[in-house]
């Protein structure tokens, strides 16, 4: 059941987000309420819009308590003009509650970035049969027995031919009682996505360079998830050679050694044969370098497996270009070249943490 | 429509008896049963489920599903004044928890119906609310959602700006009652003789005189006549509005007139429900199983962060001292002149009028009055009473004095207005040119000032002149304007009375 309420409260949320009636903005206060969890005390942070009144100003009231103590015990801290209301006698530390969910931030995350809600392809071809069983027929197998709909048949067989008698209420079935279980099948559009990340972990990846990784990967994560119910996600690591690893490795592993990009792209072709029939996924790869590929030889291979292999079954293929002191970035200049203009692939230059914003706004901003 | 379960049906139905046989008087109580969101929506609304549509509820309910999912407070119940009475119980509570409730909701229902502050509040509240609600919804679809709620965001924050005891007084005369008419001014002839009079006393000039006498008495003639406290009714009648903004500040009026009681009686009102829930709990209705959950949580409701004054504990604490002070004859004259404490302590005349006085209390008096004829001096000791106040030097809130006369002057400075400052129209055609002119009656404290402009800024809004408010800022009378695009402050040398 949806409350009235609830329209009421989305509007106060805009409110607060800034979204809708900007004016109200000036009167937000950022309250909070002090509650516990365990031994810590947490802060649920309780945004506040106060319409203003002709009210007393706060510093120049006190008020009537209750309880012992002598003149001059200390209550609480007073109202910092201007400022945020402190904690008062509250013990202890808090602990900064995010009280949001991935999904509102997802939302707010599109909403800031201007991001087109993505289509998930070819919803058509995408299903799958599920049953469900909705109704009762007169035949079945005798598994699918509706024990209780039997018995009222029965039973009302029974009575109305006059053989029920009720000191001796035996019932018998026959056939045409039974009644049985039976089941439509509903053809149910799936949108099943898988991500695909892969990066380079070659030596020229830093530190600096995997957390850039981090950050817009768990973006993209949150933004995909916003939108599909299943997501896979499969991580890749290469150097000269490539292997499937699982999260934990993909974002702290560092090696050394050259780099082969195309050894990740025949994996990545692999897993996606294998395992992601391009009529029931949604396939997105995401590939994050520092774009100094081995050879250009290489760099040939890779446009060909693309074109070949990827592309006719992704929705997306990314490629973020992390810039770090030793790459060249040939690769960037490579892959545009070959594909400028085709709105399979997003290509993003990425030169430090501030980049983040446009590269994820360059990679989602197709609304695929 | 969720009724009641067979087993608190029956529960109500018992403790309607008891609640009868020690004489509380009610309108008739529907009860409904809701989930916790449900009785949170309810709250939001301010009691009422058909309610217009407005961010602030919505506010609200984020507050109370916020502490209720955190477990920091929920919502027992909730009682609408109106007849019927409409209470709301909260589905997963014990039974215990139930009786407690229900006998708090008829001792409530009781106040509403007999005290004097609610006899003139509107006992269909329910279908006035659902017809705001309507009206509201129809002119947000003809004018647009966003106008609509701006304009509610502008009434709102005037909605203090009323007078709780304008709807006991007439204070309009109706216009033309015979022989209230004012006296025309007439000019003042030079004495002369008969035949003399049109050399003394031109007729032309005595006829431009008379003119101009008339026009001054005419511009002099106050509007309104004397300042006037129902600064919403004063908008409602002379702003230029159009239909609907005018239909919408009526409505945000007449359901701030319809809460005022509420405000006023909040200590008494709560109070008396306690006194009647414990006493029908532990005198009629507690099983020896539920004793235990019953003290826990009537302590709860009691209790509360030290320091802080508890409505409910003082209210019941008030009225279990005014009837043992008229069972026992601790009153009048003889009372008073006492001095001797051993005496007064022992003092037992077994008048007997406790719970006689208390239901005449219950009728008669407001939060206010309440506190002003009962709060006396060893209640005050008993209960540990203090004032606090805020020290600039370190910041904080001090506990500042123990004095009765203190203690009692600072608690009726609170309940006063609801611890509003009181805000007067003085003049609607201020300079002659249309504008508002408000005086705040400075009774020692300022007000918030960067609200009080933002509230100026609202009533310009509604007002369409310029608008301005005679108030104290630092210590100095000053006049603060808005014409619509910019804040003048100035200050006054006429006294702020």
């Amino acid at each position: 059941m949806i409350l009235r309420i609830e329209q009421d409260h989305n509007r106060f949320k805009q409110i607060i987000r800034g979204r809708i009636k900007k004016e109200l903005k000036k009167y937000i206060s950022s309250g909070e309420l002090i509650g516990r969890r365990g031994k810590d005390y947490i802060s649920i942070p309780l945004p506040q819009i106060r319409i203003p009144q002709f009210i007393y100003g706060p510093k120049q009231t006190g008020g009537v308590g209750q309880g012992e103590g002598a003149l001059g015990t200390v209550l609480g801290a007073g109202e910092v003009e201007g400022g945020k209301q402190e904690a008062g006698n509250q013990p202890g530390e808090h602990l900064l509650e995010v009280d949001i969910s991935l999904d509102e931030l997802a939302e707010m995350l599109g909403e800031e970035l201007e991001l087109p809600a993505i289509r998930p392809k070819g919803r058509k071809n995408i299903l799958s049969n599920r049953d469900r069983y909705t109704g009762i027929s007169r035949y079945g197998p005798e598994t699918l027995r509706h024990f209780k709909r039997t018995y009222k048949e029965t039973l009302k067989r029974s009575i109305s031919t006059g053989t029920y008698r009720p000191d001796h209420p035996i019932l018998i079935p026959i056939r045409a009682d039974k009644r049985f279980r039976s089941w439509k099948s509903a053809a149910m559009p799936q949108a099943n996505a898988v991500i695909l990340y892969m990066m380079d972990v070659s030596g020229s990846m830093g530190e600096e360079q995997k957390e850039i990784v981090r950050i817009e990967s768990f973006w993209i994560d949150t933004w995909l998830r916003h939108h599909y119910k299943g997501v896979e996600i499969r991580y890749i690591i290469h150097d000269a050679e490539a292997r499937e690893v699982d999260r934990e490795t993909f974002y702290h592993t560092r090696e050394s050694g050259g780099t082969v990009i195309s050894a990740a792209y025949k994996l990545c072709s692999k897993i996606v044969d294998l395992e992601y029939p391009a009529e029931e996924w949604n396939i997105y790869c995401l590939h994050f370098s520092d774009g100094d590929n081995w050879s250009q030889g290489d760099t040939e291979e890779c446009v060909n497996i693309l074109k070949a292999q990827l592309l006719p079954r992704v929705n997306l293929f990314c490629y973020g270009q992390v810039e770090s002191p030793y790459g060249t970035g040939q690769f960037l200049v490579d892959l545009k070249e070959a594909y400028g203009d085709d709105e399979r692939v997003a290509v993003s230059k990425i030169e430090n943490k501030d980049g983040i914003y446009q590269s994820i706004k360059d990679f989602l901003g197709r609304g695929r | 429509m969720a009724n009641l379960p067979k087993n608190l049906a029956d529960l109500q139905e018992e403790i309607e008896g008891h609640a009868r046989s020690y004489g509380l008087d009610f309108f008739p109580v529907i009860f409904e049963n809701l989930d916790y969101r449900g009785l949170n929506q309810v709250a939001s609304y301010g009691g009422f489920p058909t309610r217009y549509p407005h961010w602030r509820f919505g506010m609200e309910y984020e507050y109370l599903s916020k502490s209720y999912s955190y477990g920091l407070s929920k919502i027992y119940e909730m009682v609408i004044n109106n007849d019927p009475c409409y209470a709301y119980l909260l589905e997963c509570n014990a039974v215990v928890d139930q009786k407690l409730v229900i006998a708090h909701v008829y001792a409530h229902c009781d106040f509403f119906k007999n005290n004097l502050a609610f006899s003139k509040t509107n006992r269909k509240m329910m279908d006035v609310m659902a017809n705001h609600g309507t009206r509201i919804r129809r002119y947000m679809d003809a004018h647009g959602v966003e106008p609509v709620e701006n304009f509610i965001d502008s009434c709102l924050s005037l909605e203090n700006l009323i007078d709780p005891h304008s709807p006991f007084i007439v204070r309009e005369r109706p216009k033309d009652l015979p022989g209230t008419e004012e006296t025309r001014p007439v000019v003042r002839r030079m004495k002369s003789k008969s035949y003399m009079n049109d050399f003394v006393n031109p007729p032309e000039f005595v006829e431009a005189r008379q003119k101009k006498l008339e026009e001054e008495a005419k511009r002099k003639k106050r509007f309104p006549e004397s300042p006037q406290r129902d600064v919403l009714k004063f908008l409602v009648d002379n702003s230029p509005l159009d239909n609907w903004r005018r239909d919408v500040l009526s409505m945000v009026r007449e359901e701030a007139y319809y809460y005022a009681p509420q405000a006023q009686t909040k200590i008494m009102n709560e109070g008396w429900a306690t006194y009647w829930h414990s006493k029908l709990m532990t005198e009629r209705l507690l099983t020896d199983a539920e004793v235990i959950d019953y003290a826990d949580h009537h302590s709860g409701t009691l209790g509360g962060r030290s320091g802080r004054l508890n409505p409910y504990k003082l209210g019941v604490e008030l009225y279990r001292n005014i009837e043992e002070r008229w069972n026992k004859g601790r009153f009048g004259k003889e009372f008073d002149d006492c001095e001797d404490l051993v005496e007064r302590a022992r003092w037992d005349r077994k008048t007997g009028l406790g719970r006689e006085k208390i239901f005449e209390v219950r009728r008669h008096c407001t939060d206010v009055t309440f506190i002003d004829n009962y709060l006396t001096e060893d209640f005050c000791r008993e209960h540990k009473l203090f004032i606090y106040d805020f020290n600039p030097k370190t910041g904080m809130y001090q506990i500042s004095d123990r004095d009765f006369k203190k203690v009692k002057q600072r608690l009726l400075f609170q309940l006063t207005n609801f611890g509003q400052p009181f805000i007067y129209v003085v003049d609607g055609n201020f300079r002659n040119k249309g504008e508002l002119l408000l005086q705040h009656k400075y009774e020692g404290v300022e007000l918030k000032h960067d609200y009080a402009r933002e509230t100026l800024r609202n009533i310009q809004r509604i007002w369409g002149r310029p608008v301005n408010l005679d108030t104290v800022v630092d210590e100095k009378t000053r006049r603060i304007s808005f014409d619509g695009e910019e804040f003048e402050e100035k200050e006054v040398s006429d006294k702020v009375a």
